[in-house]
């Protein structure tokens, strides 16, 4: 297998215009005889499908949901990122893709994030002209916000619901496709299988979840926008259906996985209540905006909150990195919150907390005024933990949120399977090891609306594609192999429900592959997960049958997928002998506790390649040049 | 606390169903309502016993999956909170709770708790969008919006699509639903030139699929986990009306003709 990036020669500033004009063009005649899979109904693969309808290519796409509308992007709350520049703060595509490759720890690749910056701008208007109704001055203009780890204001919003809007802008669109004909929406279908026929990518298997029929489905290129895989930590911020299954099944079939290990873990969400707990609820990192981080000074310090004096609080955020405050990256303030609770400073029950504290915002500003920027939020919190946090400080603790790796894809955001495509959460490009706050809906409507579109007429133009259906031995072999999948867990009648398995697992992954990881623990890890997953084929207890609504069913697939899957997250972890972004390896570190990374044998993509069930995956390389973002320690103090 | 739970149990949407009575014991306060549910499906795998089919998926009260009657309310009892978002100290130890599915024509039952919306997506097709395909859309700030229009679009903008609007209504009328989608683009500039041709496709379609008209009964907005307010029925049926006056053939205005 070789790793080819694809990026086109040139200047930086205008490679993506360039690369546009010398891409092949698909006749509008002939995109209706092209055929295109789209796997998942998110901004990333909703704003795709859409798009491909409206440019007349032939589209089918598919949803585990009961409609498009209700895919996890929808949960987004904080906002988008545009290099805009409306409030003339000093932001420019520049300093956007600047600040994303310094965010994401240098192991981003430039050209990517460098489109990714200039595409943002276009999204905005996009949407805007859709109908999403975002935040307004009084003057009708565009309201911007600064979030997490940004010096500028960039952030455009729809109170605490940019994520929702935006998706149903995508919903919206694509729904007038379905109704134009040019895209058939399946919804309740999942993925188990992808199709390679002559090493090319050309359809897929699903299972329909409804009546449990398996199907193929074939096409001219494959699109993947299926998500991120942080629910192989069973609890993390995801929805209860997020899987891996889809890359998965198409690592097994001859994509490279990339940076597996790379895992964002958010610092501000709702803390696990207890064993019962089946999903963690983040709080928007907007509320750090007007929200102090802080901790008692004193360990075991039980007192109420507002009991303990301004003098004996641990503002940590504030005092580690003074220039960024409470606004600091994800990982860097997620790992401060672990540490404070290492130290036995942490709040609320099982010690596993600290305070997000507003008393100082309302007292300046007043409680209407921060009603208004998070009132939903608040509502929320005290829905959930029963405590209005207008009075007491909120109480948060990290949690797995999004997932950097993924996918590996070239700069035509094509895998290691020609005609294979990857797009959204569900490939690795942009983020290098950490996300910045509000880049994920700009990355998956980046790649949705404006970039896929381009390139995969450049893969459909000039090539002929053989008619295949059913018949094919591959789509018989994989059809076969599916439906075998699906008879053994039913067959395995053993005494353990999924989700005991998925919990376990889970635990174990945030125990020795979470927020800070070491060599011993990823041993341990990898030592145990082979056992865990023999134990899940001899003892699950999967009850019903296939040919019918059968959600135990649909778990158990997903979960037997994650004890892969997990292993090559550890193994990835245990490779990359360094820390970076949210990959935190406790042995690579400064004396004052701060990553350390190490650009001199680490400046790579770690991709790998499916070797066969029990034989190691093989370690591709794809080395990370910077020409444009000096390598320097990212520092935030 | 413990529970007493009644369950409408379906194997399929062909097959007769039934309440079907399960015990819910050691349900902490701290629980959501689907996290009890979890629970009580753990246990009856555990004996052999199919679990409980639910529709669910973000837990966070914004994707509109899940969505149940609960001793008759859809959503449960507490105000502007979905299933998912509603915790057990909403109850009390000894409580004996019916747990339905959405009742309506146009939501046929496919397993147990779990119903068929799709209505609702083609309610959508009929005309919820601004037909403007991607690419070379104007600069964001070409079109200046009025905070007020802006607040007031995404208080309509809000609706999870889940369906409880229609559950509720006596009627079984998705009127809130479809009022909600036509405010929300009525409201902004960017919807006006089809603002009479979304009103009149996504109301003909409503009807089309078998929901119920609206009497004013307000349940949909008492339902609503978003407190979608029946001001949007009022907006819509103000657009309804103006559309179908100025309505004419379509082919008589695509010519021009007077």
């Amino acid at each position: 297998m070789e790793l080819k990036a694809n990026i086109p020669a040139g200047d930086l500033a205008d490679m993506w215009e360039r690369h546009k004009f010398d891409m092949k063009l698909v006749s509008p005649a002939n995109k209706r005889k092209h055929t295109v899979l789209i796997v998942g109904s998110g901004l990333a693969g909703g704003a795709a499908a859409a798009t491909l309808g409206e440019l007349g290519y032939n589209v089918h796409c598919f949803c585990y949901q009961d409609s498009p509308r209700r895919a996890h992007s929808i949960a987004a709350q904080g906002g988008i990122n545009a290099a805009k520049n409306y409030p003339n703060d000093g932001d420019s595509v520049w300093r956007l893709f600047y600040d994303t490759v310094k965010g994401g720890d240098f192991r981003a690749r430039e050209a990517n994030v460098y489109r990714l910056a200039q595409v943002s701008v276009n999204i905005i208007d996009q949407c805007v002209a859709q109908g999403v109704p975002f935040a307004r001055e009084y003057g009708g203009l565009l309201a911007n916000r600064s979030f997490g780890g940004a010096q500028v204001s960039r952030t455009f919003y729809a109170r605490g619901q940019t994520g929702q809007q935006l998706l149903l802008g995508a919903y919206s669109a694509l729904e007038r496709q379905v109704a134009a004909g040019t895209v058939d929406m399946h919804p309740r279908t999942e993925m188990l299988d992808l199709i390679v026929i002559d090493g090319q990518a050309r359809g897929i298997v699903t299972r329909d979840m409804v009546t449990g029929a398996i199907e193929t489905w074939f096409g001219d290129a494959v699109v993947l926008g299926t998500g991120g895989y942080g629910n192989v930590f069973y609890l993390s911020t995801n929805a209860k259906g997020c899987n891996v299954t889809a890359t998965y099944r198409a690592y097994k079939r001859g994509a490279a996985f990339a940076n597996p290990c790379f895992t964002q873990i958010h610092p501000t969400c709702i803390p696990v209540a207890g064993e019962h707990q089946s999903k963690l609820t983040l709080m928007s990192e907007s509320l750090r905006n007007d929200g102090r981080v802080w901790v008692p000074k004193r360990q075991g310090d039980t007192r109420a909150p507002g009991d303990i004096p301004e003098a004996e609080r641990d503002y940590y955020l504030e005092r580690k990195y003074p220039s960024f405050g409470n606004l600091s990256p994800r990982d860097i303030a997620s790992r401060a919150a672990k540490e404070a609770c290492d130290d036995g400073r942490g709040v609320g029950p099982g010690g596993r907390g600290v305070y997000l504290d507003f008393a100082d915002a309302i007292k300046r500003l007043g409680e209407d005024t921060i009603r208004e920027r998070y009132g939903n939020l608040f509502e929320m919190y005290e829905r959930i933990t029963d405590e209005n946090p207008y009075r007491v400080p909120m109480r948060i603790y990290p949690a797995v949120h999004y997932t950097m790796g993924g996918l590996w894809v070239d700069y035509n955001l094509m895998g290691t399977i020609p005609g294979l495509f990857v797009i959204g959460e569900a490939n690795f490009s942009d983020h290098g090891a950490n996300r910045l706050g509000a880049s994920a809906l700009m990355q998956g409507l980046a790649d949705g609306y404006f970039v896929l579109p381009a390139t995969i007429g450049n893969y459909l133009g000039g090539r002929k594609f053989a008619a295949v259906d059913a018949s094919h031995a591959e789509a018989r072999a994989a059809v076969a192999q599916v439906k075998d999948r699906v008879a053994r867990l039913l067959a395995v009648q053993g005494t353990r429900t999924v989700d005991s398995f998925h919990r376990e697992l889970g635990k174990l992954l945030w125990e020795h592959c979470g927020m800070a990881r070491n060599a011993d623990g990823l041993r341990t890890a990898l030592q145990r997960i082979p056992e865990l997953r023999a134990e899940f084929w001899r003892d699950v207890k999967v009850l019903g049958t296939g040919e019918e609504l059968n959600q135990s069913l649909e778990k158990a697939g997903r979960v037997a997928d994650y004890m892969e899957f997990a292993e090559l997250m550890c193994r990835d972890a245990l490779e990359r002998n360094e820390s970076c972004g949210g990959h935190f390896r406790t042995e690579y570190q400064t004396p004052e506790g701060e990553a350390k990374r190490d650009d001199e044998h680490y400046a790579y993509v770690a991709a790998w390649e499916y070797a066969g069930d029990g034989v190691p995956p093989i370690l591709r390389k794809e080395p990370l040049e910077y020409e444009h973002v000096k390598l320097a320690t990212r520092s935030y103090k | 606390m413990n529970l007493t739970l009644k369950v409408w149990r379906q194997p399929s949407g062909e097959a007769r169903g039934r309440l079907v009575s399960y015990a819910a014991q050691g349900i902490s306060a701290d629980m959501s309502f689907l996290e009890m549910l979890d629970v009580v499906n753990e246990g009856l795998i555990e004996k052999g016993e199919e679990p409980i089919a639910f529709d669910h998926d973000c837990r966070e009260g914004i994707c509109g999956s899940c969505g149940v009657m609960i001793n008759g309310m859809a959503h449960g009892p507490m105000a502007g909170t979905a299933t998912c978002q509603l915790h057990m100290r909403s109850f009390q130890d000894g409580d004996t709770i019916v747990v339905e599915p959405w009742r309506a024509r146009a939501f046929p039952v496919l397993r147990d708790l779990v119903v068929d919306r799709s209505p609702l997506d083609r309610i959508m097709q009929a005309g919820g969008f601004v037909s403007i395909a991607t690419g070379n859309a104007p600069d964001a700030h070409a079109i200046l919006v009025p905070k007020e229009a802006a607040e007031l679009a995404m208080d309509a903008a809000q609706c999870i699509g889940c369906g409880a609007c229609v559950a509720a209504c006596p009627n079984a009328s998705a009127m809130l639903f479809t009022a909600a989608k036509v405010s929300h683009l009525g409201l902004l500039p960017q919807g006006q030139p089809e603002r009479d041709r979304r009103a009149l496709g996504m109301v003909t379609q409503m009807d089309l699929e078998g929901f119920g008209g609206c009497t004013n009964y307000g349940e949909c907005t008492t339902a609503c986990p978003k407190g979608i307010s029946l001001e949007n029925i009022a907006r819509m049926n103000r657009d309804f009306r103006t559309a179908a006056l100025r309505a004419r053939p379509e082919s008589a205005g695509a010519g021009g003709a007077p």
